[in-house]
């Protein structure tokens, strides 16, 4: 890379919005979708599958191992497989990438609603909850800080994952490396990994700071 | 009233939780249900608000098979006390304590009127309604847990170990808060406990459990002290009960003697000490109108002279008891006990022993054999609970 500086600030503002869909911005619109769908699927999928394992105790290992073998399958073998069935879109990155954060929310769902002390879930009993409000009114409520901090090392994996999928043309910010390298050319890599770095950073904060709104009955 | 007629609970690995238990937890009273871990006190509790459902006998709540109403329904009409509160750590202590009205479908500014209205009643701040349950102490938290059992006003409560996760000095606070409430509310109240000081304290009558879940012996505090039914109760009911048998004794009786000139007051009349030639010497105190025959006799042993110094609400002294004449109600007391022929049980007695086990129950209870109380008619009603309660301030 020769005498070249570290980072060219004038290519970072010629390539910043050039209305192409390698333009910096339009790879990190489309990095975001893809880190953030997979944990928004996931959740979805999560609670009700944590909840089916919290109430079926003999369901829980048996999904955790399989969601542990899935998660220790390497993203990019799973990356092709999904060529075959999903094509070149989006969903090939985003139906892995779920996978890998139901791995990581199932059992935090079921630890979330596990850890609610005995003493309050049996007053919850005696008051006269039917098990549905009980679900709604005290369980899950009491879930959520469980839930949340799963919820931040998902969604920081799932940002740092997405890029992966730059091998396979579908990598949001990811396609920054590829091209750097390609044209030993530093200053996409270190766009590609501070815009990153950044974007984990700005969701982790909104992250702890939807625990805080939400969650104001913890000891601090 | 509650009735066990013949409740037993039989887990499906073999274990007997409760076996056969019939008894009746008169309505206003206290019923407390004592015994060692594994005698089967708790699940007897939770089978009345079906918690736990008896697999046989059956529990009547005024009558009615608590099996025959769907479990939220009755449960919403029972107010329950669990062991460390239970609050909701996630809702604000007024609607911790609205739980059950709201979920009887009342408005929120009703709820919430009558959650601050019971804060109240059981001596909490206004203040704390606003807070969370992890910023309240211990002891506030199970004044909350009370209040919220209390929201909707149901005749039945049942406490299971509410007092035995916090501090002795809180506990008896909310020991003495309890029987406070309960004179002016005379709810059914039936309280487990594994701790037979708390249940000798609380209860109007306690029923003291064996391990494998059987009624040991059921009676009036008082009865259970002088007359224990085995050597299982006896051992249970510890070392002292002549003398802890005293704090059902009102002192009342006692001949008060004129104030004597060395017995040095304050301007305003309030003890100071004995004069001698050295100096003042120690003095006990105790309120007639209030204390026990055990409070008085304390007083009695603080002082050198063995004189117990006699004072009203505001510690001005009224009179003194000399030995003679704690004497004088000791010796009644005591012929009165050992009387071969007790037909004539005194009030408190009376009152106490009222729900003793009702004739033709399980033949094996011992209760039924154990003295003359034993075959206590049941109680004709709440009427006469308080009286003779002279201990309980």
């Amino acid at each position: 890379m020769g005498d070249e500086p570290l980072v060219r600030w004038d290519w970072i503002w010629r390539n910043w919005d050039t209305g192409r869909p390698d333009s910096i911005l339009a790879l990190l619109e489309s990095h975001v979708v893809m880190a953030f769908l997979p944990v928004l699927f996931g959740l979805m999928l999560a609670v009700p599958l944590g909840l089916a394992c919290a109430r079926w105790r003999w369901l829980y290992q048996p999904t955790v191992s399989v969601m542990n073998v899935v998660y220790s399958l390497p993203s990019i073998a799973i990356f092709i497989v999904m060529l075959a069935i999903t094509g070149l879109g989006q969903a090939t990155v985003i139906v892995p990438l779920t996978f890998y954060s139901l791995a990581i929310l199932i059992p935090a769902v079921v630890d979330g609603l596990t850890s609610i002390p005995d003493h309050v879930r049996k007053s919850a009993v005696a008051m006269g909850f039917t098990p549905l409000r009980r679900l709604v009114g005290v369980e899950l409520p009491l879930a959520v800080p469980v839930v949340l901090a799963g919820l931040r090392v998902a969604t920081v994996s799932s940002i740092s994952l997405v890029s992966v999928g730059a091998l396979i043309g579908q990598g949001g910010l990811g396609y920054l490396f590829i091209d750097g390298w390609q044209r030993q050319f530093t200053t996409p890599i270190v766009v590609g990994i501070v815009a990153t770095v950044l974007l984990a950073v700005i969701a982790d904060g909104l992250l702890v700071l939807a625990q805080r709104l939400l969650t104001p009955w913890r000891r601090a | 009233m509650i009735t066990f007629e013949g409740v037993t609970k039989r887990y499906d690995d073999g274990t007997v939780a409760v076996d056969d238990l019939s008894l009746e937890a008169p309505t206003g009273a206290i019923t407390v249900f004592v015994g060692p871990s594994g005698c089967g006190k708790t699940t007897s509790l939770r089978m009345i608000n079906r918690m736990i459902d008896a697999t046989g006998g059956r529990i009547l709540l005024d009558g009615q098979d608590v099996r025959q109403i769907d479990p939220p329904t009755l449960r919403r009409g029972i107010g329950y006390v669990i062991q460390q509160a239970g609050l909701f750590p996630h809702r604000k202590i007024v609607d911790n304590v609205a739980t059950v009205p709201y979920l009887l479908g009342w408005d929120k500014k009703r709820a919430r009127a009558r959650a601050m209205e019971l804060l109240e009643r059981v001596g909490l701040d206004a203040g704390l309604a606003r807070r969370y349950p992890f910023q309240l102490s211990g002891g506030q938290q199970q004044r909350v847990g009370v209040a919220r059992a209390l929201a909707a006003d149901p005749p039945v409560l049942l406490m299971d170990e509410p007092f035995s996760a916090v501090d002795p000095v809180v506990r008896t606070s909310l020991q003495d808060e309890l029987l406070r409430l309960q004179s002016d509310l005379q709810k059914t109240i039936v309280f487990v406990t594994h701790d037979i000081d708390e249940a000798i304290k609380l209860g109007d009558t306690v029923a003291v459990m064996r391990v494998g879940g059987r009624l040991a012996q059921m009676a009036g505090p008082a009865t259970l002290l002088t007359e224990p039914a085995d050597d299982f109760v006896r051992e249970f009911l510890g070392r002292d009960r002549g003398i802890r048998r005293l704090s059902f004794i009102p002192a009342k009786d006692v001949r008060l003697a004129a104030v004597p000139a060395d017995l040095a007051l304050d301007a305003s009349g309030r003890p100071l000490g004995w004069r001698t030639t050295g100096g003042l010497l120690p003095y006990g105190t105790f309120n007639p109108e209030r204390d026990s025959l055990r409070a008085a006799l304390d007083a009695a042993l603080l002082a050198v002279n063995g004189t117990a110094v006699a004072v009203d609400e505001d510690g001005r002294v009224i009179g003194v008891a000399t030995r003679e004449a704690l004497d004088e109600v000791l010796g009644q007391y005591a012929a009165r006990h050992t009387s071969p022929a007790p037909r004539d049980p005194r009030p408190e007695e009376a009152h106490r022993t009222s729900a003793a086990a009702a004739p033709g129950s399980a033949p094996e209870v011992p209760a039924e054999a154990s003295g003359p109380d034993g075959h206590a008619p049941p109680d004709p009603g709440p009427g006469n609970h308080t009286d003779g309660e002279g201990p309980r301030g």
